[in-house]
């Protein structure tokens, strides 16, 4: 294999980075440069909503400084993303032009889930550690310059992530404004804190314990990273936290800075990073912490290599990702074995047709998802499911789905109850689906449509199906004893959309075994 | 003892004075019968030089300090006004003693081998005095411009450093007051003339001996009454000097009314100057008495380096030293790869700098590198490096180098490179604001098979094709992933990008070097009282940091054995009980100016050295970027144990701190005689003996040059 370069450029709400990776070998990955400069579009962002001029200028003569760079290592890909500060801009699409047109690097915004999704990534690069610690209960906190995301482990699988607007930048903001002296910083982020944090206590983590803690945040880690090193004994005693904390408080900030040995333009917002992370462990009553250093750009090189099929990690997200769809199913009361019943027979129907529908990986995962999400909506409306299912799935985060990602799903769900609209029904509506998208949803609502229609009683009578393309035929056959007139009559009644669809016609075959 | 006893300023001795010592201690050189006498001419010329400087940078500095009303100690509890005390006195001293050495020793001893300086012109034949004449009138007089002053003309500015005539005057034809004028020696003259002469005995006088003869044409109208030379130092040293607190600057802006910038602070003259002039001097230029000179032989000695550069005398000089090949490095071979197969140490003067050059030059060619990054300090004239960096960037190269301007004194030299490497392409960052540069690195990025992989130079001393050959130093060549990483870490701060999570092997001033160092001995205070073996040996240019010294006078005082070679200054004191003890500390002034920087820790018998281009110097540790590098290969690291146990071993060039705070030489009684600097030379010789004795393969082969240079 050629060696590849790689740029991951992370433009951020405090600090713009750029890492440069070499991929060499199979499932080598090495970072070769890191390049950081300070650039603070937060608090214009979260003050104005908007990228003030001077910091426009600054951010593109900085672009342009790693363009070169990138130049000089000869990179062979780059992926800009924004973050928080970015996507909350409003003007964000002229300033994403004035960039590309000045610098000729083209920054794409991440959603939240997909950002924390890739943080993620790059903490499970960090591989052995990342396993032993997740075989324990543990929380990911993210820490942000807008928001913060929690996300749960449990049995080193995902189980629900979520994001309160407690982002270190965010509050700072908040304290400026509030003329918070240093005396009392500790009390008024407790006390912002607390409201958001218990309500989430109460959904989220009930009486759950969690052992560990993963810290992904540029505030505390890079501090931790000096203190402990990348690898050797990654954990602090939450306990020796607290008393770092403690021996902290009545200091200067120069005194900070250098007892921490860190810039003193960064202690206030290390402060505040610690005060949340002090306040979420003993909210969670977890015992160690980890800070690993990792940064987006890892994150973002990760995704490029398992893109380019360069590299395969070992942990399974795609499992991570329905996981957390299982649990949303979970709290509005699915049932988990219709669930799983539709999961296995839309991706038998979807795999046998893959010649037809021409889709991927990526989209058989959102057939999964919308498989487990099918019914969530008739927790609040037995007769709305398709409307109420549509708003539930916008309105909740699934992480490591994008925003657009998230409204392919949500619209196979629709459909799968509501009547079918077509594209310039549905683009005279609230969506912002591409053409592209569009005929993913169409696919996928056929798929799941006809499958749904097989399992009509919700009694799980199909015992197992095989699915085969004959010529324009899909012939589903179904083992089982049991009556399935209902099942059938449904199955023709959706033949036609999926028929219409793929121009295939479905067949439905019983086999007795006796 | 309580931590802060260490810091009492009684253990500590003033910088200045003790850069007086070091002084003395090059004078020594020039005293000393057993060294060539061209080279003791050398010596003296350097001890003057030295002093110049000193006065400029370091006189002027505590003058700022006393005009400011700044009280604040010094290391050694003294205010500014004490210092500027003692240093009068010593200062006179030194100079009685450099001019006695003049007079007495080496002006009679190049009589006996046939070179006459003629003192006064009044000495002169009848012929001599004749070509002398024409002499001035061909060369001299042209370039001269000679000033009266009147009552109502203003004191003609004396410029820093330059040497004059002053000489008294009347209207001819008149009863009138005398008046002063002054002229003068031009600087773009050869000071040193030499007369004709017939056989083998040579003659020679000043050029204002010259001038002098002829004083009386320059002022037509006038009458002289007298005339002497004499030669002032300002304090022309616009900026603060960087060792002096932060504080200094505000309490100077405060007061910026009180200084008087371009302040006379030495006034030199010819002893027996007419009265009338010294007082006319002494009242125009604010001279206090103490800051005169009066002086017995030529003023400024620095002309003996030109006597120095005369042709032949070569029986009277050290035989020039040419640098031997580095045996890793034939000349001709591909560094690359020979980096590739392990970390190669280089110790200038005594092997050559033209690996260092051709790395670069290389690099420049070389299709497969990407980026070349360099820290430039004080860089000759027609620098090699310049050339070859410029080159690379026109090949397309990323060229990147760090440009110190602040380097003392070379500001405009640096200047005219600087731009050119730019239009050549180079990304030129000048220097860091409130910092200076000093670190020595160079960084090359190169495309191979396997990836990137990173090529380091780091240096103790500056990368300077000409110094290289006179001062010693210590060179490592490295592409150990560690170091590269790190490399490339320290230009990203260079270029203002934030600095790394981690460093891997590197330490970096102003930072995290201190820490490191104050680690370092820390860790040996700890062996020591666990009842391990603890040893500190570090070679430096000046130590004057109170928090390391304090350090040292702990472990000390818990048993570590620490043996410090430091050429100049040295603020710690020897032999004090309970806290210096087990403190010794030499100083090597020999033929190579001593610049190398090495530190050796015992760590529990798992030595570790380090080399790099910090002294333990506040200015080093606080206001500078300088950095520290671990030398890790076992090879490497005997050969830099061996330069340290030979300099301890060294008994001719080395003086030591005796606990009365003087330095004397060894005793020599019953030993042999060793010069770790000649040994150095021999061996060097020898390595590269022992490489072009394996016969090279003979091949009928022809190897055709692929690339045109």
């Amino acid at each position: 294999m050629s060696v590849r370069t790689f740029a991951a450029i992370d433009v951020g709400s405090f600090e713009l980075s750029m890492k440069i990776f070499e991929f060499t070998a199979k499932n080598s990955m090495r970072e070769i440069d890191c390049i950081r400069q300070r650039l603070d579009l937060g608090s214009d962002t979260y003050a104005n909503g908007k990228i003030s001029k001077e910091k426009l200028d600054e951010l593109c003569r900085a672009l342009r400084e790693f363009s070169g760079i990138m130049r000089a290592y000869k990179v062979d890909a780059y992926k800009a993303y924004g973050t928080s500060a970015v996507r909350e801009t409003e003007n964000f699409t002229i300033v994403q032009d004035q960039v590309e047109q000045r610098t000729g690097i083209k920054v794409e915004i991440l959603s939240n889930s997909e950002q924390r999704f890739l943080n993620y990534k790059a903490i499970a690069l960090k591989g052995e550690i990342f396993r032993r610690i997740i075989e324990e209960k543990t929380a990911i906190v993210d820490i942000g310059g807008g928001s913060i995301q929690l996300s749960l482990f449990d049995n080193d699988t995902l189980v629900s992530t979520q994001n309160l607007r407690l982002g270190v930048l965010r509050l700072q903001e908040h304290l400026n404004h509030l003329n918070a002296k240093r005396a009392q910083v500790a009390n008024l982020i407790d006390e912002m804190a607390s409201a958001q944090l218990s309500t989430y206590k109460k959904l989220y983590l009930k009486d759950r314990v969690i052992q560990n803690i993963i810290i992904v945040d540029d505030y505390i880690s890079p501090w931790a990273v000096k203190k402990l090193g990348r690898d050797g004994q990654p954990m602090t005693d939450t306990k020796e936290f607290e008393g770092l904390l403690e021996t902290l408080k009545n200091k200067s900030s120069s005194e900070i800075s250098i007892a921490m040995d860190i810039p003193e333009e960064k202690v206030p917002l290390v402060l505040i990073s610690a005060l949340l992370t002090k306040r979420i462990a003993e909210l969670m009553g977890a015992e160690k912490i980890w800070a690993p250093g990792v940064t987006l750009c890892d994150g973002i090189a990760y995704e490029y290599a398992e893109k380019m099929k360069l590299f395969k990690g070992e942990h399974d997200f795609e499992k991570d990702i329905t996981a957390c769809a299982v649990n949303i199913s979970k709290r509005y009361q699915g049932s988990r074995k219709r669930a799983e019943t539709l999961e296995k027979i839309t991706t038998t129907i979807y795999d046998s047709m893959k010649r037809v529908h021409g889709l991927g990986r990526r989209e058989r995962l959102y057939l999964q998802i919308a498989a487990i999400l099918h019914d969530c909506g008739k927790y609040i409306s037995m007769v709305n499911i398709g409307e109420t299912s549509y708003n539930i799935i916008m309105s909740t985060e699934i992480i490591g789905l994008s925003h657009l990602e998230r409204e392919i799903v949500a619209n196979v769900v629709r459909f799968n109850h509501s009547p079918f609209l077509y594209y310039g029904q549905i683009q005279a509506g609230r969506s912002t689906l591409d053409k592209e998208s569009y005929l993913i949803v169409a696919k996928l609502t056929a798929i799941l449509r006809l499958a749904n229609s097989l399992d009509r009683s919700h009694k799980q009578k199909l015992g197992s199906i095989k699915a085969a393309l004959r010529e324009n035929q899909l012939i589903l056959t179904v083992d089982t004893l049991e009556d399935i007139t209902l099942e059938k009559g449904f199955f023709e009644w959706r033949a036609d959309f999926f028929q219409e669809v793929f121009s295939v016609t479905p067949v439905l075959k019983q086999r007795k075994n006796f | 003892m309580a931590e802060k006893e260490f810091t009492n300023p009684k253990y500590y001795v003033n910088r200045e004075l003790s850069w007086i010592l070091f002084d003395h201690r090059v004078l020594n050189e020039a005293r000393d019968k057993s060294i060539p006498l061209f080279e003791r001419l050398k010596f003296l010329s350097i001890t003057a030089s030295n002093l110049d400087e000193f006065f400029m940078i370091r006189v002027a500095s505590l003058k700022d300090m006393v005009n400011a009303g700044y009280q604040k100690k010094d290391i050694a509890g003294m205010t500014p006004e004490k210092q500027l005390a003692a240093l009068n006195t010593a200062i006179h001293d030194l100079v009685d003693l450099q001019y006695s050495t003049f007079s007495r020793s080496l002006l009679p001893l190049l009589e006996q081998n046939g070179l006459h300086l003629i003192r006064h012109h009044e000495q002169l034949t009848k012929e001599e005095a004749d070509y002398i004449d024409h002499y001035f009138e061909d060369n001299v007089y042209p370039v001269l411009t000679p000033m009266a002053v009147d009552s109502s003309r203003p004191f003609p500015l004396i410029r820093n450093k330059t040497l004059n005539i002053g000489a008294m005057v009347r209207k001819k034809g008149t009863k009138e007051e005398l008046e002063f004028a002054t002229v003068q020696v031009p600087g773009v003259l050869n000071r040193v003339v030499e007369l004709p002469s017939q056989g083998s005995a040579r003659k020679i006088i000043l050029l204002e001996e010259i001038i002098e003869r002829n004083i009386q044409r320059l002022f037509l109208n006038y009458e002289i009454i007298c005339s002497n030379p004499y030669r002032i130092m300002r304090n022309a040293d616009l900026t603060i000097e960087e060792d002096e607190a932060a504080d200094l600057l505000k309490e100077i802006e405060k007061q910026l009314k009180k200084r008087q910038w371009g302040q006379a602070i030495r006034l030199e003259v010819e002893a027996g100057m007419d009265k009338r002039m010294l007082k006319l001097l002494k009242k125009e230029l604010h001279m206090e008495e103490e800051n005169i000179y009066e002086i017995d032989g030529p003023l400024d000695l620095t002309v003996l380096m030109k006597i120095y550069g005369l042709e032949g005398y070569g029986h009277l000089k050290a035989p020039k030293y040419e640098p031997k090949q580095v045996p890793e490095l034939p000349s001709g071979c591909d560094i690359f790869e020979k980096i590739r197969e392990g970390d190669i140490l280089l110790h200038h003067p005594y092997q050559t700098f033209t690996p260092v050059v051709d790395f670069i030059r290389q690099a420049a060619k070389d299709p497969e590198v990407l980026a070349i990054k360099q820290t430039l300090y004080r860089v000759s004239g027609h620098s090699p490096i310049i050339a070859a960096l410029a080159q690379a960037a026109e090949n397309g190269k990323q060229v990147t180098v760090l440009v110190e301007l602040k380097a003392r004194f070379d500001e405009e030299n640096n200047i005219v490179w600087a731009r050119m490497l730019e239009k050549a392409g180079c990304h030129v960052i000048y220097g860091l604001v409130g910092l200076k540069t000093h670190s020595k690195i160079t960084l090359v990025v190169r495309r191979e098979e396997d990836g990137i992989r990173r090529y380091v130079h780091l240096g103790t001393g500056n990368y300077n094709d000409a110094t290289a050959k006179l001062y010693t130093d210590i060179g490592l060549f490295t592409c150990a992933e560690m170091v590269g990483e790190d490399a490339t870490a320290v230009f990203n701060m260079l270029s203002g990008y934030s600095e790394p999570l981690l460093w891997n092997k590197l330490s970096l001033a102003p930072l995290w070097l201190k820490d490191k160092f104050l680690y370092l001995i820390e860790r040996e205070k700890k062996y020591a009282l666990e009842g391990r073996p603890a040893r500190i040996i570090a070679k430096m240019n000046s130590l004057c940091d109170r928090d390391i010294i304090a350090a040292l006078y702990e472990a000390s005082a818990a048993g570590v054995k620490i043996d410090l070679i430091v050429r100049g200054i040295c603020c710690l004191r020897v032999g004090i009980p309970g806290v210096s003890e087990n403190i010794t500390v030499r100083s090597i002034v020999g033929n190579f100016l001593e610049h190398s920087r090495i530190f050796y820790f015992e760590n529990n018998e798992h030595y570790e050295i380090y080399c790099g281009s910090a002294d333990w110097m506040p200015r080093n540790l606080e206001r500078r970027v300088e950095i520290l590098f671990p030398v890790d290969r076992r090879e490497c690291k005997e050969e830099l144990l061996h330069i340290l146990e030979c300099q301890l071993r060294d008994n001719v060039k080395a003086s030591v701190l005796q606990a009365d705070g003087s330095y004397e030489k060894v005793d020599k009684r019953g030993k042999q005689r060793f010069n770790s600097q000649e040994a150095f030379c021999l061996e060097a010789a020898g390595k590269e003996e022992a490489c072009k004795e394996a016969p090279a393969t003979v091949t009928r082969i022809f190897t055709p040059e692929t690339a045109h240079e």
